[in-house]
């Protein structure tokens, strides 16, 4: 049995991951915003677990980096330690608002990168001085390279790879893994406004596979589904002087 | 965005589909007329909005309580039937009712006020619902239950997704021991066959099907296989058994089902070997045959189905079956596997509840048009003759009038529905 916090937690793909933990027996301790929607997502891993499983939750506005030190605190004295971080927090910018707005263009960054870094930094210190633990993120394929079309998004998630990266160099020879996971298109409400008729998209119940997975087997990066590995090879190998003439 | 449910038929344009994710938040304020739709397992329009809006509710999945010492467990509408027996099976609980698939929502299975094969005994799927709580487009939250805002209990439970949604429910489970049943199959060789066994057979099995041979005509008309069961007692020598889903593997340009595999189907069926006395087999593949194979309703190609399901009451029973397998038989156009059972007398509890006393006979026709279309206006006029009903939830065509007679209280239900909802069906029947 492992102990994990999931910051996050209310996220599709947040929520699909703690079910399957739980189904394993393990004891989560849950981060969101939304004090009613962590509530409701508590009273249902409650049903799915054993009484043996701990099950806590603790709403934050993970913008407040502040409060970061204690959440690990408090998650620490509630598990009685910590094995697994995971990341899952984040928002989809609206990228012609950003483009008008410096300030909103700031809050992106912030929400997608800027807490990200600030929790992985924590996680990591802690980690390193236990000798051991996963670090798991979700990044997104759209941090491989920037696009017209949400590239204040794709910096703040690329910031977030490079950053795994180079935890992961670091934290290697401690007994700690760095897992970076980067999917496609997924069917959640954060992508409400898309049309998802494509072959591409794909349930958060397949994604959190895949992430269960990954924890399980301490990968380093991880494209769910495994296609966007190819599909971003091909991508990022696109010469600048075509790409800038490409409206992707 | 174009959309079907189960039977593939009708295809049918909504301008939004929209997700319920969170049941504490309020409806979305659409233009057009909303509808609830869950995992789209209906067969034909019940669950369909054309020129509306669709609210899907497979995101609001969540579980709130179970008590496993009363087997009272309280859930959101979106949960799946198999997500509830995956969760309750091992802790000793089951479903008390259960329809042929276990692939819908609960919500869908108030709405649609679903039986199974223990009708006789446990009556509909509503008779096990505690209470739930029902969203009206106004902001409104109602609890219904039997003792509180009855009106609106029997008015939701059956009330085809009309009167609002549906956020979360309370069921009373029904306690076994393991997850087998005990099993007993019996061939029988007329329609007459059928009356006497099965009578005999529901005095003594809680689970009682038979599935009949829709091809056989004359002294064979009726022939077919009775299925009983029962959950499995606590000292039974379980067998081992591992779930292996199988998917249909290609989607046809035309229907897979024609006369030459009905005929040939039906008597293979008929004929297969039947194992003498008991035996053991586990909840799945006896509830949920057609589990199984997932996507299997690829088979009839992409022109769909149409699934036909009526009750008949008790007095007309005999009679109208024998027409009806007649009309069917001389019609060339037969179904895989016709389903034949009789209800009890356990009353309905919704306004609009399908299930009443009589005998029930429920078949597949791969759409062929027009020519499927005639057939099953044959249908209809021994069904209204009978003074019968058509199951709304496998419905893509009934005539408004056999609607209204066989469903009189439909006009007190319509002043329930919520001004904001409604559905292709309701519209079509209230023409």
């Amino acid at each position: 049995m492992k102990r994990f916090i999931i910051f996050g937690a209310t996220s599709a793909i947040a929520c699909a991951c703690a079910r399957l933990w739980v189904a394993q027996g393990h004891s989560l301790f849950l981060v969101g915003r939304d004090r009613a929607k962590l509530e409701n997502q508590l009273a249902d891993l409650r049903v799915r677990a054993s009484p043996g499983q701990y099950l806590d939750s603790m709403s934050a506005n993970l913008n407040d980096l502040e409060q970061h030190e204690s959440i690990f605190s408090r998650a620490e004295a509630v598990l009685g330690g910590v094995d697994v971080v995971f990341i899952a927090h984040g928002t989809l910018p609206d990228q012609k608002a950003c483009e008008l707005s410096v300030g909103q263009t700031m809050d992106e960054i912030q929400t997608n990168a800027l807490s990200v870094i600030s929790l992985l930094t924590l996680a990591a210190n802690r980690f390193e001085a236990q000798g051991s633990g996963v670090i798991a993120a979700i990044s997104s394929v759209a941090g491989d390279r920037g696009r017209q079309s949400n590239y204040v998004y794709g910096a703040a998630k690329g910031m977030v790879t490079i950053f795994l990266q180079g935890l992961r160099n670091r934290l290697a020879k401690k007994g700690v893994a760095v897992v970076s996971i980067k999917p496609g298109f997924v069917d959640t409400p954060m992508t409400v406004q898309f049309d998802k008729k494509g072959l591409l998209w794909v349930q958060p119940e397949t994604i959190a596979q895949g992430i269960v997975k990954a924890v399980e087997q301490r990968r380093n990066a991880v494209y769910l589904p495994g296609v966007w590995r190819w599909i971003m090879l091909v991508i990022r190998h696109i010469p600048e002087a075509i790409f800038k003439r490409l409206s992707l | 965005m174009m959309i079907t449910s189960w039977n593939r038929y009708p295809l049918v344009s909504h301008t939004n589909v929209l997700d319920a994710v969170h049941r504490h938040e309020s409806l979305p304020i659409t233009s057009g007329p909303l509808l609830a739709f869950g995992s789209g397992r209906s067969y034909g329009d019940v669950c369909l909005n054309e020129g509306g809006v669709l609210l899907r509710t497979r995101r609001m999945d969540r579980f709130i309580a179970f008590d496993e010492s009363t087997g009272v467990l309280v859930c959101e509408s979106g949960v799946l039937l198999a997500d509830i027996l995956d969760l309750v099976v091992p802790q000793g609980w089951f479903l008390p009712v259960t329809p042929g698939t276990r692939f819908v929502t609960v919500g869908g299975a108030i709405a649609n006020d679903v039986h199974g094969k223990n009708h006789h005994i446990q009556g509909n799927f509503g008779h096990h619902v505690r209470k739930f709580e029902l969203l009206r487009s106004d902001g409104e939250r109602k609890l219904c239950c039997p003792d509180k805002n009855i009106d609106w209990f029997r008015a939701t439970i059956g009330g085809l997704g009309l009167t609002g949604l549906i956020t979360w429910v309370e069921l009373q489970l029904l306690p076994i021991i393991n997850p087998f049943m005990i099993t007993e199959s019996k061939r029988f060789h007329s329609l007459d066959d059928f009356w006497e066994l099965s009578a005999e057979a529901e005095s003594q099995w809680p689970y009682t099907v038979a599935w009949i041979d829709c091809t056989a005509t004359g002294k064979r008309q009726g022939r077919g296989i009775l299925m009983l069961g029962q959950h499995a007692p606590a000292q039974a020598d379980l067998p081992t058994w591992k779930e292996r889903p199988r998917r249909f593997p290609v989607d046809p340009p035309f229907s897979l089902v024609n006369t030459l595999s009905v005929r040939a189907f039906n008597l293979l069926y008929y004929n297969k070997p039947i194992k003498k006395g008991l035996a053991l087999t586990h909840y799945k593949p006896y509830f949920y045959p057609l589990d199984g194979m997932l996507e299997w309703n690829r088979m009839y190609g992409r022109k769909g189905f149409f699934q036909y399901q009526c009750v008949l009451p008790p007095e007309a029973s005999q009679e109208g079956i024998r027409d009806l397998l007649n009309i069917i038989a001389n019609s060339g156009s037969g179904s895989f596997l016709a389903v034949l059972k009789t209800f009890g007398s356990k009353i309905s509890q919704g306004m609009l509840s399908f299930p009443r006393p009589g005998a029930t006979l429920a078949l597949d026709f791969p759409n062929q048009g027009k020519r499927t279309l005639r057939l099953l206006n044959e249908l209809d006029a021994v069904v209204r003759e009978a003074g019968g009903a058509l199951y709304p939830a496998k419905d893509a065509r009934m005539p408004s009038e056999l609607f209204r007679s066989a469903y009189p209280l439909w006009e007190q239900f319509s002043t329930f529905i919520d001004p904001q909802f409604s559905s292709s069906f309701w519209r079509r029947v209230k023409e």
